[in-house]
This record gives structure tokens, C-alpha cells and sequence, in this order.
């Protein structure tokens, strides 16, 4: 599992640089060649087991449906697959999604065992297996493959994430910042909020309540890294309890399944280095 | 009445909770208000009492919809 984690974020880091610039897709079904071959290649079926409950009908179980697509006419990431599913099999199957290029963090979901965004996760090429599609684990499921970060979001609006100043600034138009202080969020504003790292977390599974997440502390640092923030002082008191940040212990799960390569388990740690030097 | 188990508990001080929040509703729409609550509640009457992840789901949906409807800016309903 862990190679094909680095495969396809591999993939995903290069894909751009591989794309020509005429390439411009507007379905995920990958349209047929001009020039109508008669040796089109054999097609390449894999099937897909998507999660599926339906909130209109609590009393019937989850259940897992299979879904069988030709590789050769889908795009290649999972998300490409989904839509391909609702759109030519299945109408009602349900997911969010908005820009398929891995900046929204709509698409965060459990593909094969692991956390990852579908538009960023590329379809294993190995058809004798099939793909397992879960929505992210330990969460209140909406509907099939949507889950419900209520809770989440409150937890980030508990952090303050904004700029807090007292004082305005010298020039009264914009608040400065050296280039060596703004490297200092480097790795940690790309954080899209998809919530594949909390719910990784093993930490976060059981105290969901009251530990804040790897996803949400990463932000918290961020606030505390910045320089033209005047409420550090407040801010590391809020967090100086012993569920927000120490029900943290290291599991280094977050670091793993991050579908952007950040590192919040290095955010943790510095959090509560500044905690530990207050 | 048969003691209650602490899910039935549940589903009854919610539907206490939507009829005390009703109260703080302008006079003239508190009957809509009350109404729908109580269809709301009568939709899923058919629920088994042990199907615990259903009755639990649909409490979450409740409180959820009690929340959004609490709010003072909704003043009547359909």
C-alpha cells in the first residue's frame, strides 16, 4: 500500500508537466478516436465497490456496489471514474466534487484503504483487483460517499483563523513580513482543508469531541507561525490543555495520507515545542 | 408506561426540545411550526426501536434541522 501511495502521488506531482497545453477535457469520458479503428484495443474492465446508503431509507443497511468500467474510456483518476459511474450507470450514487485538480478538497474519500482526494488518486492499472471506494472513515455519512465535517468546521472557527492586530500598521496600507518570516508558511498554507488527515487519525477517531485534529492544528500553527499575528500569547493559552494538542502521539498517520505532502505531524511537534517554552 | 431505554429518552426530549423551541416562534405561524414538527416525528414512526443506527441517525438529522429552524430569522413555515 505504502508503494502505491508514492507511485501515485508521484503521478499527481508530475502530471502537469506532461499535459500539452491544447488538452482540454470537458467530460470525464474519454472521447473516441477520429479515424474509427477496426483493431481497437480489448478493453480493460476493472471493477469498482462503491459505499452506497441511501439517508431516505435509515432502516436498510449500507451495502457495497460494484460498478464495471472500461479503462480504455475513462479518464485516469478516480474521480474521472466516479463521474463516469453517475453519469452513465448509476444517477443516484452520490459524491462531492467540484475542481478535479486537487485545490477544493471536495473529492477527500477512502480509495483502497487509504485517505486521498479521487481527483488526485489515479486508477490502478491492475484490473484483476477491484477498487474499493469508502467515504472517509469514522465520520456521520450524509449520503454514500458525502460525509458530514459539521463538526470539523466548528473546530476550525474554534481556532480563530484569522488575523488578529492590535496595532495598525506603520504605513497604515499593508502589513509587511520579511521573506525569511513568510517561508516560515511555507508548508503549511497549501493545507485544503479535505479532512483526509483527521479522519486518518487514530487519536482523532476516538476523541473526536475534543481533540482538535491533525488538519485543524496544522492551521493553529499556521496562526502561531505568522509574524504579523499579535495574539500568539492567546492563542497558545487556548491551546495549553491536555485534549487539543497532547491527545497527539506521534501516529504520524496524518503525514502519510496528506494528499497535498504536507506535514502535520511537524506542525504538532513545533506547536508543542512553543507550548512547551511558554 | 414501560420504562424507557436511554435512546427512546433521547428521541423524546428532542421532540420536547422542537415544542419549547416553538414557543419562541411569532404567535400566528407557532400552529405551521408545531405541525410540521410533529410530521417530521410521525414519518418514522415505523422505525424499529432496535434498529439503533437508524434511530440514531435520524435524532442527529433532528437535531440538526432543530438548529437550522431555531434560528430566529425563520419565522413561519410550510
Amino acid at each position: 500500500m505504502a508503494s502505491l501511495r508514492s507511485t501515485s502521488r508521484l503521478f499527481a506531482a508530475s502530471r502537469p508537466f506532461f499535459r500539452p497545453a491544447t488538452f482540454a477535457r470537458s467530460y470525464a469520458t474519454v472521447e473516441a478516436g477520429e479515424p474509427a479503428n477496426a483493431s481497437e484495443p480489448p478493453a480493460k474492465m476493472k471493477s469498482f465497490k462503491i459505499y452506497r446508503w441511501n439517508p431516505d431509507t435509515p432502516s436498510e443497511k449500507p451495502t457495497m456496489q460494484t460498478y464495471d468500467l472500461d479503462l480504455n474510456k475513462t479518464g485516469p483518476m478516480m474521480l474521472d471514474a466516479l463521474i463516469r459511474i453517475k453519469n452513465e450507470q448509476d444517477p443516484t450514487l452520490t459524491f462531492r466534487r467540484s475542481c478535479r485538480e486537487g485545490i477544493c478538497g471536495s473529492c477527500a474519500m477512502n480509495i483502497d484503504g487509504v485517505n486521498t482526494l479521487a481527483c488526485l488518486c489515479r486508477i490502478p492499472t491492475d484490473t484483476n483487483t477491484e477498487s474499493r471506494i469508502y467515504p472517509l472513515p469514522h465520520t456521520y455519512v450524509v449520503k454514500d460517499l458525502v460525509p458530514d465535517l459539521t463538526l470539523f468546521y466548528k473546530q476550525y472557527k474554534s481556532i480563530k483563523p484569522y488575523l488578529q492586530r492590535d496595532t495598525p500598521s506603520p504605513d497604515g496600507l499593508e502589513y509587511r513580513q520579511s521573506p525569511e518570516d513568510r517561508k516560515k508558511l511555507d508548508g503549511l498554507y497549501e493545507c485544503i482543508l479535505c479532512a483526509c488527515c483527521s479522519t486518518s487519525c487514530p487519536s482523532y477517531w476516538w476523541n473526536s469531541e475534543e481533540y482538535l485534529g491533525p488538519a485543524i492544528l496544522l492551521q493553529s500553527y499556521r496562526w502561531l507561525a505568522d509574524s504579523r499575528d499579535e495574539r500568539t500569547a492567546e492563542r497558545k493559552a487556548a491551546l495549553d490543555n491536555s485534549m487539543s494538542v497532547y491527545r497527539c502521539h506521534t501516529i504520524l498517520n496524518c503525514t502519510r495520507t496528506c494528499p497535498k505532502g504536507l506535514n502535520p505531524g511537524r506542525a504538532i511537534a513545533e506547536t508543542k515545542k512553543m507550548l512547551a517554552s511558554m | 408506561m414501560a420504562r424507557l431505554s436511554g435512546l427512546q429518552r433521547e428521541v423524546l426530549s428532542l421532540y420536547r426540545q422542537c415544542f419549547r423551541e416553538i414557543r419562541n416562534k411569532p404567535a400566528d405561524s407557532r400552529n405551521n411550526f408545531k405541525q410540521y414538527a410533529r410530521a417530521e416525528f410521525q414519518k418514522h414512526r415505523s422505525v424499529n426501536k432496535k434498529d439503533f443506527g437508524a434511530v440514531e441517525y435520524l435524532l442527529r438529522k433532528g437535531h440538526r434541522q432543530l438548529e437550522m429552524y431555531a434560528s430566529p430569522g425563520i419565522r413561519n413555515i410550510r
